[in-house]
């Protein structure tokens, strides 16, 4: 029988269900528990908090993920792979064995703490020799932006993890790895694919790319035939089951809620996706084109045929920075007329920031019920019981941001009639930090592997 | 006939700074070439011409019976700067599966298509 070695998903982004990792490791059997954390804007978050505290800077929702699957890793062995490192994966293993330990697992938790993809305090050196870390989609570069940089850090492939786990670590702990080499690191590990093994490493990927938003691959957010997708309360996290020669089976638990068939996983592996023949990762560019489904049994698809090739020689790198403020107002305005009155507190609104010369970058008014996220595709929506005017600004003057946010509420008592929803209060001002994406030249990072126990 | 995709598709669509990603699914693998012959690149950027500010790009991917378009400019700069409800292009899908489509009789009825508000079993 060929070896099959299971990988499960227990977190898609940082927030997702926190008892999912708990329901992967008791629901039945698996090797591996794989948790994405990052998205691009958690890193500057976390950056943030590190730099008002040195010992934080991860997500420390972790801690407790890996409390709740302890007994799983210690007596079953199933190995834990995050990117819960954040900007600080050091902190983060460090919180770790504060917390295990005090729950006797002495020695026998083997973290292995990946770093070296954090550019932050490397960006005047590599704007010096010679990497621009020009905006991948305007062209700008990053010099423009420098003194609002809150963070950097490249996506790293699965080497760092692949070395982590055959140094013995039973929890990887990575800062900014692509999500999808969460995934596939522990199959190369465990098949020993080569660095060349292009078709493998696609297939690891792919794998990756359909778990690593949770229940999106397994009913959650499906689309096709919605209606009759059962148990969504208990949805079941989704896992894979790959073989060596990178075919898997996408599949969860039994007695769980939801579905796994070839509408929901097609929905998933379209999601977020650019060219589907060059799904470009550190490791290997898979070609999606070259993906053949089968529904194999009830909740279980057959996924084969991948192809991949060689990588580029760069790596994408997320850089956040500081780029303003914003605030988002709302009214909700009832029949008859409901459309057309949000319409007039959209115009006398606009009429009287102009009034009181607040200038902005960006305004756009929304009306939610009526055209906010189909426009005119929705047709006509004249006779509607309700429209929510939904009214945002953007721009650098804080104070000017802040005015703003005092000029809805009077709009209840010297504007249109037939308005409610202003309970909230006066809307919150936030501070934007924006995402810029750039490239590097892969042989300026250099990432290391630390085992602490 | 006229043919409205949400009635012979499935959708999922999500974000990459500033532009959208629309992947549409046939509902049958047999009508994927309708899909692949009417949802153009030309098509799809008029039934969103002054929602979107960038170009159309389209992707296909007969495995999976599938087209993936590409809407740039769509989400008002994108991420965080975007001040849209739907900022992350969550259910551009489903505006694209508004699109009409216009297919000849004979085709339609050897395909069998589900006429307009009729799903397909």
């Amino acid at each position: 029988m060929t070896r099959v070695v299971r990988v499960a998903a227990g977190q898609g982004f940082w927030g997702d269900d926190l008892d999912a990792p708990r329901r992967q490791v008791e629901g039945g059997q698996i090797d591996y528990l794989m948790l994405d954390y990052l998205a691009e804007v958690t890193m500057s978050i976390l950056q943030k908090q590190k730099e008002r505290d040195p010992a934080m800077g991860y997500a420390r929702d972790f801690v407790s993920a890996i409390e709740s699957v302890l007994p799983a890793v210690l007596e079953r062995g199933v190995k834990v792979i995050a990117n819960a490192g954040g900007v600080n994966p050091p902190a983060c293993a460090t919180a770790l064995t504060t917390a295990t330990g005090k729950r006797g697992a002495g020695g026998r938790l083997r973290i292995g703490v990946v770093t070296g993809d954090d550019l932050l305090y490397r960006l005047d050196e590599l704007i010096e020799s010679g990497e621009p870390l020009d905006n991948m989609d305007t062209g700008e570069p990053l010099s423009t932006v420098r003194e609002q940089v809150l963070s950097a850090n490249a996506y790293i492939g699965s080497e760092p993890i692949v070395a982590a786990l055959r140094a013995g670590a039973n929890v990887v702990v990575t800062g900014r790895s692509t999500d999808t080499a969460l995934t596939m690191a522990p199959l190369r590990h465990e098949f020993g694919w080569a660095s060349e093994s292009w078709d493998q490493l696609a297939s690891g990927i792919v794998a990756g790319h359909i778990i690593e938003c949770g229940a999106q691959c397994s009913g959650g957010n499906c689309l096709y035939d919605w209606k009759s997708i059962p148990d969504l309360a208990n949805v079941g996290y989704p896992l894979v089951e790959a073989s060596s020669d990178g075919s898997f089976v996408v599949t969860k638990h039994p007695g769980t809620g939801g579905r796994v068939s070839v509408p929901t996983v097609s929905e998933q592996l379209v999601y977020e996706m650019g060219d589907p023949r060059s799904y470009i990762t550190p490791d290997v560019i898979a070609d999606f084109t070259t993906i053949r489904l089968e529904q194999e049994g009830e909740n279980r698809v057959r996924v084969s045929g991948i192809r991949g090739k060689p990588p580029t020689q760069k790596l994408k790198v997320s850089v956040a920075y500081r780029a303003g403020f914003k605030a988002v107002g709302t009214l909700v305005y009832g029949w008859p007329d409901a459309l057309e009155k949000a319409e007039a507190a959209d115009r006398i609104l606009r009429e009287r920031l102009d009034r009181a010369g607040l200038a902005f970058e960006h305004v756009l008014s929304e009306f939610v019920g009526a055209s906010s996220t189909h426009g005119r595709l929705a047709g006509d929506q004249r006779d509607v019981p309700e429209v929510q005017l939904r009214f945002g600004v953007r721009g650098q003057d804080k104070g000017a941001v802040e005015r703003f946010t005092r000029e809805i509420a009077p709009l209840v008592l010297n504007g249109p009639p037939s308005v409610t929803g202003f309970a909230g209060g006066r809307p919150k001002v936030e501070e934007i930090v924006a995402y810029w994406p750039a490239l590097v030249d892969k042989t300026v990072v250099r990432t290391k592997v630390e085992i602490v126990s | 006939m006229k043919v409205r995709l949400v009635d012979i598709a499935h959708a999922r669509s999500g974000d990459k700074g500033d532009t959208a990603n629309v992947g549409i699914i046939a509902l049958e693998p047999r009508w994927y070439p309708l899909l692949e012959m009417f949802v153009t690149r030309e098509s799809v950027a008029r039934h969103f011409d002054g929602m979107i500010e960038g170009p159309v790009e389209r992707f296909e991917l007969p495995n999976l019976g599938a087209l993936n378009f590409l809407l740039h400019g769509a989400l008002d700069g994108g991420g965080t700067l975007s001040l849209k409800t739907d900022a992350q292009g969550k259910v551009y899908s489903t505006a694209l599966l508004r699109m009409t489509i216009d297919i000849p009789d004979a085709e339609a009825k050897r395909l069998r298509l589900p006429a307009h508000g009729e799903k397909s079993a």
